[in-house]
């Protein structure tokens, strides 16, 4: 339980850095940001649209720690300013539209990209130089040279536009109504798939080549030998002895992957118009909607940060040596 | 320096994969440096819009009819140059940070590793578009911001190799001879995880090549320049899948995945030099098979004292 709570500290600690950060990020660019944003908004802006902005970023003349203590007085209440591209919605209604997609679609193609994936490293690394270990690691890492969004604008011509197979845009069609029917569900998965099989293709390898790794180097280890020589079966050892022992390096990095996998997924959307959080990016770089872009960044880092925590408190029940 | 060099040299020259990759990497920088001066421009009109390829543009053109070849080989330079340019800063930067926490240890250590620690949980990419976009777009804010958000890993991995370095009889030696903290950091203890390093920043340019063409695809880096990322943004801006103009976005993609492959193919052979029990489990095939047997399913046990060479 300590060790749960140290985490969350350290979490707590890493939240404040990037609450910070995104204090201090637009005041310690070149030039002040006020000026930056005026600047870009000249005349496509009305007074009162301006005048909100200055106020969500707290862009008074009051020294630096005043307009921290502001910032911070906002936050707490979920105040993120208002939004440019979709004035007057405040940042936060805007940002909670996207967040569940976002993770519904990362959050899928992740764990089932670190299933899969462990489960094929296992696999090669047991049979090293065979069939599975000679062919999938370079074609997999192949494919997880092609940056994510690029694999998605080819997977969407070949399959969506091409052969038609899939929708090309959106979470669900445009004709049903949002609710925990059946046929809504159905569609979302009909939506998704295509989304979400580009970034698990694209992370497959890295997971099947650091299992694979690990578990050479438990497989050479002692107690294998001692299992061995135990006469335990094969498949016993495989996954009783060496896989369970070789997962908990490919756990931790779980959570590290997590951000990555998120960043990159955010991209996928853009190529999909997923309604997630990289959809509203791309709106709020376009209309340079700095208030947004910095509330998506926000709620996407405490959200890594949570799911972060939930890695750690998985990895202290799978791992007694930490308990 | 010179003998880890040498080191690393030789091991990548032995390992097939790291060959082909060097190969492959070899052929992009020749790309990069003759390539523009035998194309056309590559912002001029030169023909009908979206010509698919064929005779005259042997990749097409794009929406605004210029040459997708003179687009890809171009966008070759600026791409490689960001990689090489990150990667470097990236190991510099975590090499400072890595080596001074595990060196000095106890409250550095503490303040430094906090530090990375927070740094590799915070998500890469949002931070990276939130800074690049206050930041003037260009290559140089691009480098600035993928150093700023991607040392932490490096730092990590030096820091932990110095940690198990750092009681070491040759560090100890050293610290007895009365040499300085920064001469010890820098001449013994790098060069003795040459491998390790140089696979982290090869590691690094592989993700800032991928990261920048992710930035200039949302519209972060400079439009007006020709880069692999600009022409991402420019095939989905001329609505390269509503018309089914493949050929504008596919050509630079494949170059990107043949870069970052050949890449990664480099990593192998270090990685064999890192941990010495993938190479040994080769040798050992090749043993068995001069001996005339055939490996079977089993794992043979290595002892760690022969796993080392």
């Amino acid at each position: 339980m300590a060790f749960a709570l140290r985490r969350l500290v350290f979490y707590l600690v890493a939240a404040w850095f990037a609450i910070t950060l995104n204090f201090a990020i637009p005041r310690m660019m070149p030039g002040d940001p006020a000026t930056t944003i005026f600047a870009r908004f000249q005349g496509r802006l009305a007074p009162e649209a301006l005048d909100a902005l200055k106020a969500s970023f707290g862009l008074t003349d009051a020294p630096l720690l005043t307009q921290y203590g502001t910032y911070l007085g906002h936050l707490f209440t979920g105040d993120l300013g208002l939004s440019v591209a979709y004035f007057p919605s405040p940042v936060s209604e805007v940002i909670g539209t996207g967040l569940g997609w976002t993770l519904l679609l990362a959050g899928t193609a992740v764990c089932f990209s670190f299933a899969l994936g462990t489960l094929l490293g296992v696999l090669a690394a047991w049979r090293r130089g065979g069939r599975l270990d000679a062919i999938l690691p370079p074609i997999l890492s192949f494919l997880g040279a092609f940056p994510y969004f690029w694999l998605a604008m080819a997977a969407l011509w070949l399959f969506g536009y091409t052969l038609g197979w899939f929708p090309v845009r959106h979470a669900y069609g445009s004709d049903l109504e949002p609710g925990w029917d059946l046929t809504f569900l159905v569609d979302v998965v009909r939506h998704g798939l295509l989304p979400a099989s580009t970034i698990v293709l694209v992370t497959l390898g890295g997971w099947m080549l650091s299992m694979r790794n690990t578990m050479l180097g438990v497989l050479g280890g002692e107690s294998i030998l001692y299992a061995r020589a135990r006469g335990l079966a094969p498949r016993t050892i495989m996954w009783r002895y060496a896989a369970r022992n070789a997962l908990l390096p490919s756990v931790t990095s779980f959570g590290m992957a997590l951000g990555f996998v998120l960043g990159g997924s955010l991209l996928t959307e853009i190529v999909f118009a997923y309604p997630g959080q990289g959809y509203l990016l791309l709106q709020a770089v376009r209309t340079q909607d700095y208030p947004l872009m910095q509330g998506i960044f926000l709620a996407i880092t405490l959200a890594v940060l949570a799911a972060n925590w939930i890695v750690d408190v998985v990895t202290m029940m799978l791992d007694p040596r930490i308990r | 320096m010179r003998a880890g060099a040498a080191l690393v040299a030789s091991a990548l020259g032995r390992s097939g994969p790291a060959r082909v990759g060097a190969g492959l990497l070899f052929f992009f920088v020749l790309v990069a440096l003759v390539g523009p001066l035998l194309v056309a421009d590559p912002t001029e009109m030169l023909a009908r819009p979206l010509l698919p390829p064929g005779a005259d543009h042997w990749f097409g053109t794009t929406g605004q009819g210029q040459d997708v070849l003179a687009q890809t080989v171009v966008g070759t330079r600026m791409s490689l140059f960001v990689g090489l340019a990150t990667g470097l800063l990236v190991t510099a930067l975590g090499a400072l940070v890595g080596v001074t926490a595990g060196y000095f240890g106890g409250r550095v250590d503490d303040a430094l590793s906090l530090l990375v620690n927070v740094f590799l949980v915070l998500p890469g990419l949002p931070l990276a578009i939130v800074l690049a976009a206050w930041l003037p777009p260009g290559p140089l804010s691009i480098v600035a911001v993928l150093t700023l958000t991607g040392w932490a890993w490096t730092a990590r991995v030096l820091r932990a190799q110095t940690l198990s370095l750092r009681h070491k009889d040759f560090v100890a030696a050293a610290v007895v001879s009365g040499e300085g903290h920064a001469r010890i950091m820098l001449r013994e203890i790098l060069p003795n995880m040459t491998s390790l390093w140089v696979s982290c920043a090869v590691g690094t340019a592989t993700y800032a090549i991928g990261a920048s063409v992710g930035l200039e695809f949302l519209g972060l880096g400079d439009v007006s320049r020709v880069t692999w990322g600009t022409n991402l943004y420019w095939a989905t801006n001329d609505a390269a899948l509503l018309t089914g103009s493949w050929w504008t976005f596919v050509p630079t993609g494949l170059c990107l995945a043949l870069v970052g492959f050949g890449l990664t193919l480099l990593n192998y052979g270090l990685d064999e030099l890192t941990n010495p029990r993938l190479g040994v489990d080769r040798a050992w095939r090749r043993a068995l098979k001069a001996a005339g047997r055939t490996p079977g399913d089993s794992t043979p046990y290595l002892p760690p004292a022969e796993g080392g060479r």
